[in-house]
């Protein structure tokens, strides 16, 4: 099988750094940040999903390329449903909502 | 089933006559769930825009629902799915060396944790309904003195916030009960012994599954319990 | 169906038809040619009941008054008719039936990548099909096939929650389709049939494949909110509450613009299948057909709220969207100029599916031309609503999705049925098909041009004439359907029977007998030819070659 094994460390260590991450934006949650408070979270929640994604789901070791090409497209598309909507909330005048 | 004779060299039990090989099979399927999972990532994806607009628009209101959510409850959950995302991992590696009995261990390990977040879920959820904080007829919201004096809060729009949290958590929830459902039948036919170091398929997918279950909610967490904590 | 293939001594040979016998080894098969003729049946059924609909609009709209139905049923028939034919006839329709028979066949695989999942496929549609059909015969549905909140989810008294629930259960099963063909395209092609080699109609597929795996779900998500309001009665798109309903049409759209390339783009496939076939010609510039295919999938997400310029959205962002919009105009054009470039000095032969293809190639121009008016947000202010709308999307849908449909049956169903149709009689049908559906639709342009809103059930008198045209060539139309099902159920018993190649197409389906073993091939094909070869094909029968 082509499929890599990871070693039971790895996982253990990526385990308490998501745990370690989940405290981290829950305390930080508590300190004004201003509007970094927003970005902070979503950093920190972005950085748990990549940990999750490379190395629980294999992405980081799979010699498939068409699976990351499927991530991308899949965040690519996620992409496009966000930011062209919100280029018709972002822009319409005040009062209509 | 009339397989042509060349490909009875070596034939994997599970492997099935339309495929050239384990390893064209395997590729397959691992292809087939990945592209699901995009297909989930749009179907969470809607929701999300619905929540990035709404949260543009109505930030004070969400602000305020957010702060009635139990950070705790909602903190102790993530922790209990990453856990779960652990056992995961590990069940595969155990598929992959053909250990048995420490792969049913590990998938009971999940199931278990998959119930225990459901439960807290329920705990959660059941609280909202006591404080009338669910959309409807009944929904009644008495907002805290807000933070800023001049932010004005429409205890009406709050019900959007609500809305999401239900639809969002909600969907969640119900992809929790499918990969609780989906493991309840692995470790049956774990326990028979199907899965071993020729053929895990089916662990790893549910897997990959789960693990997908685990990073919406960790993009919930912080999106709905986190929005304005601060003192 | 099986048993109109039971004895006859030429067909002793074994084929997927006659392996099995039985409603068991129908039910139960994973044979992807058997699906995609369950398929065929299902579909040909929602067919007929949204086409029953469409004639009962038509009738109602025969006179100036409210005279043949009410105004609440006039309001449930067009709904039922836009939600049986988008959600249960055209979206299925090519990529369910023909995808599903040619797929394996083309790249030379055994079977789609997962049988079961294909099988599941089908009988999703089927618990689909029967939750719609309860709709339907419980009183219906009336919030037009777009289920526009607040109506949808706070006013309308009819049975939205079940044909929503319908509509996401069949996108469940489109999405297994979608799956599956990316999956069995990148997986199981045979050796030597590189992805330059792949037929036209397998990159259409995967086009539309992709918009099923990531366009279908957002339609999900949406119709369960709106199921959600109505059952639960969250707020998410609810104006009392600060909700929008242009969200509701944003997640809409978003699905189901892109779901106008799931019915047009396998259209296209089976164009770029059949003119270099009866063209005897390789096609016009294959790598840019391919690319335009793929090029409408991702630029088809790029324009959705072009569906609602008038509904409130900031005109800024409608610019952007009407700019856009133009863009996948490009792609199509660039089709449409390599097809007539392929027949451009072609030996072409005038059968059935070249009718059908050219009847695409008009149909579809005039509508993707008009489809540009509609872009223009200036234009599209003043017709939005209105007739040439209505025109406008039949003209792709039905004379650019259903040609093509119609063409593909014909040009592939000797290799499904092992049997000829009538050459003359198809031909003749090809004919009913594009006068019935001019003389529906034309008219209609010019009505809507006129200021003819849609979705009413009665208009001005001025209006009659046009209407009355559009009326007569319903029911011509309708002939033309029902023809082709006529002789396409008689050859089945009586036609002459199909030789592996009838028309000496190019391509791994038709170097398999027809109606082809249970797995495809004998022995898996060796690719060491591009795709339209035709030079080739046709170099030995002409033995002095002079250039």
């Amino acid at each position: 099988m082509s499929e890599h094994v990871v070693s039971t460390k790895l996982y253990y260590a990526i385990w308490i750094a998501l745990l370690v991450l989940t405290g981290v934006t829950a305390g930080v949650a508590f300190i004004d940040l201003g509007p970094f408070n927003t970005i902070v979270a979503l950093t920190i929640a972005t950085l748990k999903a990549v940990l999750v994604l490379l190395f629980f789901m294999h992405l980081k070791y799979t010699s498939e390329k068409m699976t990351s090409v499927v991530v991308i497209s899949a965040l690519f598309w996620l992409l496009i449903l966000l930011a062209l909507s919100l280029a018709d909330y972002t822009t319409r005048p005040l009062g209509v909502n | 089933m009339s397989d042509s004779p060349a490909i009875v060299e070596s034939h994997n039990p599970e492997q099935q006559h339309h495929f050239a090989d384990m390893e064209q099979q395997r590729q397959a399927s691992s292809l087939g769930m990945w592209l699901f999972l995009a297909t989930e990532v749009m179907f969470f994806g809607g929701m999300f825009c619905a929540y990035l607009i709404y949260r543009y628009w109505y930030y004070p209101e969400f602000a305020a629902g957010s702060k009635t959510l139990d950070i705790r409850l909602g903190a102790i959950n993530t922790a209990v799915l990453i856990c779960s995302s652990l056992t995961v991992a590990l069940s595969v590696r155990a598929a992959q060396f053909g250990k048995r009995k420490l792969l049913v261990t590990l998938l009971v390990a999940t199931i278990l944790l998959g119930l225990v977040f459901l439960g807290i879920k329920g705990v959660e959820w059941a609280s909202k309904f006591e404080e009338h904080h669910v959309p409807g007829y009944s929904f009644h919201f008495e907002p805290q003195a807000p933070s800023h004096p001049n932010t004005k809060i429409d205890p009406q729009r709050i019900q959007i916030f609500f809305s999401l949290y239900f639809a969002m958590t909600g969907i969640h929830a119900l992809h929790m009960v499918i990969g609780v459902g989906l493991f309840a039948v692995l470790t049956f036919y774990a326990w028979k012994g199907r899965y071993n170091s020729a053929y895990y398929t089916p662990i790893e997918n549910a897997g990959l599954y789960w693990h997908f279950v685990d990073i919406i909610w960790i993009y919930l967490f912080p999106l709905l319990y986190l929005i304005d904590r601060k003192k | 169906m099986n048993m109109a293939t039971v004895v006859n001594p030429v067909t002793e040979r074994e084929n997927y038809l006659n392996q099995e016998y039985g409603v068991r080894s129908w039910l139960l098969t994973t044979d992807h040619k058997r699906i995609a003729l369950l398929y065929l049946a299902s579909i040909t059924f929602f067919f007929f009941v949204g086409g029953l609909f469409a004639l009962l609009i038509r009738l109602e709209l025969l006179t100036p008054a409210g005279d043949l139905v009410q105004a609440d049923t006039y309001n449930k028939l067009f709904t039922m008719h836009g939600q049986i034919m988008v959600f249960f006839f055209l979206v299925p329709s090519i990529p369910a039936v023909l995808g599903n028979f040619l797929v394996p066949l083309m790249i030379g695989a055994r079977d789609l990548a997962f049988p079961r999942i294909n099988l599941l496929s089908w009988y999703l549609y089927i618990i689909a099909g029967i939750l719609m059909m309860h709709a339907v015969l419980t009183g219906g549905v009336d919030t037009g096939w777009t289920f526009y909140t607040p109506f949808s989810t706070a006013f309308s008294n009819t049975k939205v929650i079940e044909a929503g629930l319908a509509i996401f259960v069949v996108g469940f099963s489109s999405i297994l389709t979608g799956l599956n063909f990316v999956v069995t395209i990148h997986r199981m092609r045979a050796p030597g049939m590189t992805w330059w080699r792949l037929p036209l109609f397998i990159w259409s597929m995967y086009a539309t494949s992709i918009i099923f795996l990531l366009g279908t779900p957002v339609l999900a998500i949406t119709l369960t909110l709106v199921i959600f309001e109505r059952a639960f009665h969250l707020g998410i798109f609810d104006p009392t509450r600060g909700g929008d309903p242009l969200l509701f049409q944003h997640l809409f759209w978003f699905y189901s613009h892109p779901a106008v390339y799931i019915m047009i783009l396998p259209s296209m496939g089976i164009i770029s299948e059949i003119v270099p076939c009866f063209s005897r010609k390789r096609i016009f510039g294959y790598s840019f057909v391919a690319m335009a295919s793929i090029g409408i999938a991702v630029l088809g997400f790029l324009v959705w709220a072009h569906h609602m310029f008038v509904a409130g959205m900031s005109i800024y962002a409608a610019l952007i969207f009407s700019f856009l919009s133009y863009l996948v105009a490009v792609p199509s054009a660039i089709k449409v100029f390599n097809w007539t470039a392929t027949l451009y000095k072609g030996s072409i032969t005038f059968s059935t599916p070249l009718l059908y293809a050219f009847g695409f190639i008009g149909l579809f121009t005039m509508g993707g031309l008009t489809g540009l008016f509609l872009a223009a947000l200036g234009v599209d202010v003043h017709v939005t609503d209105t007739y040439f709308v209505i025109a406008h999307f039949h003209y792709i849908m039905v004379g650019g999705a259903v040609m093509g449909y119609l063409g593909g049956m014909h040009f592939w169903w000797p290799k499904i049925s092992g049997r000829m149709y009538p050459e003359s009689l198809g031909r003749l049908a090809a004919l009913i098909v594009f006068i019935g559906f001019n003389l529906t639709f034309f008219p209609q342009f010019i009505l809507g041009y006129l200021g003819m809103p849609r979705r009413y059930w009665q208009y001005p008198p001025e209006f009659q004439v046009l209407n009355v045209l559009s009326t007569a060539g319903s029911t011509i139309l309708a002939v033309g359907y029902l023809l082709p099902m006529a002789y396409f159920l008689w050859s089945m018993r009586y036609g002459k029977h199909a030789e592996p190649n009838p028309w000496g197409a190019a391509g791994l389906e038709w170097m398999t007998p027809s109606p082809p073993p249970t797995f495809n091939f004998e022995e898996t094909p060796l690719v060491t030819w591009e795709a339209y070869d035709y030079g080739n094909i046709d170099l030995p029968k002409e033995v002095p070659v002079e250039r």
